[in-house]
């Protein structure tokens, strides 16, 4: 018996190697395009964010926090801001922001659409949630593994892990909002002679609006973290500072990265979340 | 009398194969039968009856008779298993989709139970929503959409959103919406049962009172029997899907088709059945006592509703008092500190919702005011006014004959 199981193998691992080796090999140029597209985004954004003198920047975003969340909020993005220029890590900080917001809009870009569909359709529905429940509960490092692969090192893989990593919350949450409006307020709309189309972009995405603000808001935190991880196929940013800490056995430096990302991780969740309660015009 | 609708052998069957339903239905099997042997509801059956333009027609029954289902096969917002429904002459069970999206955007509107407002959008904005579906510009619609929240007294409101609202404006933003698009027909899905008594009397009159000015033909779905008598020019009965009886209310009333019409209107001995819980309503104004709402508050709110008199209940809903509005007036004058206390009637006892009907009636006759009923806590259930015992004998009687 013990012999049997010895000799018994399900090769899955040969399996995968196989088929990444034939993508690698008949769909270069769709990938290359691929990592062209994603490359542009990240750079172009990183340039524009870089432009920026730091201490405008950063003003800027303390201004946001004001406007958006509140005055203590404000103080808050102040101390922050004060913080990470303090500690020297202005240039890495802007690096994650511009990976953080490149990979957030690729993910929404495909991951809204996608649940719009599944809401639609129970055909949809049922093909893409098994595909979210994978994605979701494999570990973060294994996507590393084939972005590397497939595009090396750097930004761009680091991009596309986190891309992949990060989109399951925009397509649930655009999913259960659409089918969660009230069963009376979608007849409202067809009574009224709505067609599909208006059904869609007038009633059910306007009445989901709170639940796909929070998919949007859950993707960008998920986008931070993945970023973080992706520093370890060269990524860059923040998680960069962390990796080299532990490398190195610096804790100050490690403490630093981590402080950075948290202090980023609360200035990005505060602001999506502003967003998913609209605030309302005076009478 | 024209005929704007006309419902031809109608028939809804839920369930995934409906030409099997059918099929038994021929045979003669029964609704109940039909679900224990294959799982499939019948929503409506052979219902054949014609609306005539300009009235309010109300569909009555209770819950699970097929109203809802009826009224939403008129726009197709369920699909009919078989039979026709024609407007004006036209089928619309054979419409094409766009031809009944014109159909819904020109010449039906809806009103639903639970308002169905757009909550992201402005009163203006929900009432412009049909017009604003079918495409007629910004300046156009919000004129229109004016036009008909002045119909509904809600002009002033225009700017507000839906949850700043009372329940009862919110159902008139509804009903502007449903005006806006000066449609020939308005249906009303149990528009008004979500509404508190009072606000709804007041809805229902003034349903009618813009009825008279128009030539509109309302289907009004209702669970309701006094909703139905007091708005309905004719009434429709389902039961079990089953269209049994139509007719004006007097008609129903004087020659109901079966006993199942007959129960809406006459019970049992109503008499040696029925105990003060059963027959309470409550048509009186309450006020609830607490420590920082003046008497001139409450003095307002009888004024408001045009009362004489009005209920004192504590914040948990016992029952404190039953006050005039003179005697209110009184202690908001006084010198003191008005009290409620003071301005109780004496002479008016609470009697427990156990009290049988027949000891009821002596109690009632002797009073000038209604009566209050309370629970065995103390909680304020209703009162009982001498109309109320009244009716229910009335129904009694009718039993007799």
């Amino acid at each position: 018996m013990n012999s049997f199981w010895k000799h018994f193998d399900i090769p899955i691992g040969d399996w995968v190697q196989t088929g990444v080796d034939w993508i690698q090999v008949h769909w270069a140029p769709g990938l290359d395009a691929f990592a062209a597209v994603v490359g542009f985004l990240v750079n172009s954004l990183q340039n524009s964010l870089s432009v920026i003198p730091p201490t405008i920047l950063a003003l800027l975003i303390v201004a946001f926090g004001f406007w958006r969340v509140g005055w203590r909020f404000g103080i808050f993005a102040l101390i922050s801001m004060v913080l990470l220029l303090g500690m020297g890590l202005w240039p890495q900080t802007v690096e994650t922001l511009a990976l953080v917001i490149a990979s957030s809009i690729i993910a929404l870009i495909i991951g809204l659409p996608i649940g719009v569909l599944m809401a639609r359709s129970e055909v949809a529905e049922h093909i893409f949630r098994p595909i979210l429940d994978f994605m979701q509960t494999m570990p973060p490092f294994v996507y590393l593994i084939p972005a590397a692969i497939f595009f090396g090192l750097g930004q761009v893989p680091g991009t596309i892990a986190t891309v992949i990593f990060a989109m399951p919350p925009a397509v649930r949450l655009t999913n259960l909002g659409i089918r969660q409006v009230s069963k009376e307020n979608v007849e409202a709309g067809l009574s009224f002679g709505c067609t599909e189309r208006q059904l869609l972009f007038k009633v059910q995405i306007p009445l989901a609006m709170p639940s796909i603000m929070a998919g949007i808001n859950q993707t960008i935190m998920l986008a931070l973290s993945m970023v973080v991880i992706a520093s370890m196929i060269g990524a860059g940013g923040l998680g960069n500072v962390v990796l080299t800490g532990i490398q190195r056995l610096n804790v100050g430096l490690g403490f630093e990265g981590g402080l950075g990302v948290v202090i980023v991780a609360i200035l990005l969740d505060r602001i999506t979340q502003s967003f998913g309660f609209k605030k309302k015009r005076g009478k | 009398m024209t005929e704007k609708i006309v419902v031809e052998d109608l028939y809804k069957i839920f369930g995934p194969d409906p030409d099997e339903a059918m099929k038994l239905l021929e045979q003669g099997q029964s609704k109940d039968e039909i679900f224990k042997k294959t799982g499939m509801t019948v929503g409506v059956q052979k219902a054949s009856f014609s609306i005539h333009q300009g009235e309010i027609f109300v569909i009555m029954g209770l819950s699970g008779s097929g109203k809802s289902t009826m009224v939403r096969m008129l726009n197709r917002l369920i699909e009919p298993t078989a039979g026709k429904v024609y407007i004006d002459d036209v089928d619309v069970t054979a419409m094409s989709r766009s031809e009944l999206i014109s159909l819904r955007r020109h010449d039906m509107s809806m009103v639903f139970q639970s308002f169905a407002l757009m909550p992201h959008k402005t009163v203006i904005e929900n009432a412009a929503f049909g017009l604003e579906v079918s495409g007629v510009d910004r300046s156009k619609r919000e004129e229109r959409a004016i036009a008909a929240l002045d119909q509904v007294g809600l002009k002033a409101n225009a700017n507000s959103y839906p949850d700043e609202l009372s329940g009862g404006m919110q159902q008139r933003v509804g009903l502007a919406r449903a005006l806006a698009t000066d449609p020939s027909i308005m249906l009303m899905d149990e528009a008004f049962s979500a509404l508190d008594p009072l606000i709804r009397t007041e809805m229902q009159d003034e349903l009618v009172g813009l009825q008279q000015k128009s030539t509109r033909t309302i289907v009004f779905i209702s669970h309701d029997l006094d909703e139905a008598m007091r708005i309905g020019d004719r009434i429709a009965i389902m039961q079990g899907g089953e269209v049994v009886q139509v007719g004006t209310p007097e008609e129903i009333v004087s020659n109901p088709a079966n006993d199942y019409v007959e129960s809406f209107f006459y019970g049992v001995d109503v008499s040696q059945v029925y105990t003060a819980g059963d027959i309470v309503d409550k048509k009186q104004v309450t006020v609830i006592e607490r420590p920082g709402v003046s008497v001139r508050a409450a003095l307002d709110r009888l004024r408001h509703y045009d009362r004489d008199i009005g209920i004192v209940i504590g914040k948990d809903r016992r029952y404190h008092g039953m006050v005039t509005a003179d005697r209110l007036e009184e202690q908001a004058r006084s010198d003191g500190e008005p009290k409620y206390a003071d301005a109780y009637l004496t002479d008016v006892e609470a009697i427990p919702a156990s009290t049988p009907l027949s000891e009821i009636l002596g109690i009632v006759a002797q009073r000038r005011y209604p009566v209050p009923v309370v629970d065995e806590d103390g909680t304020y259930l209703g009162s009982i006014s001498k109309t109320t015992v009244l009716r229910t004998l009335d129904k009694a009687g009718g039993a007799e004959q």
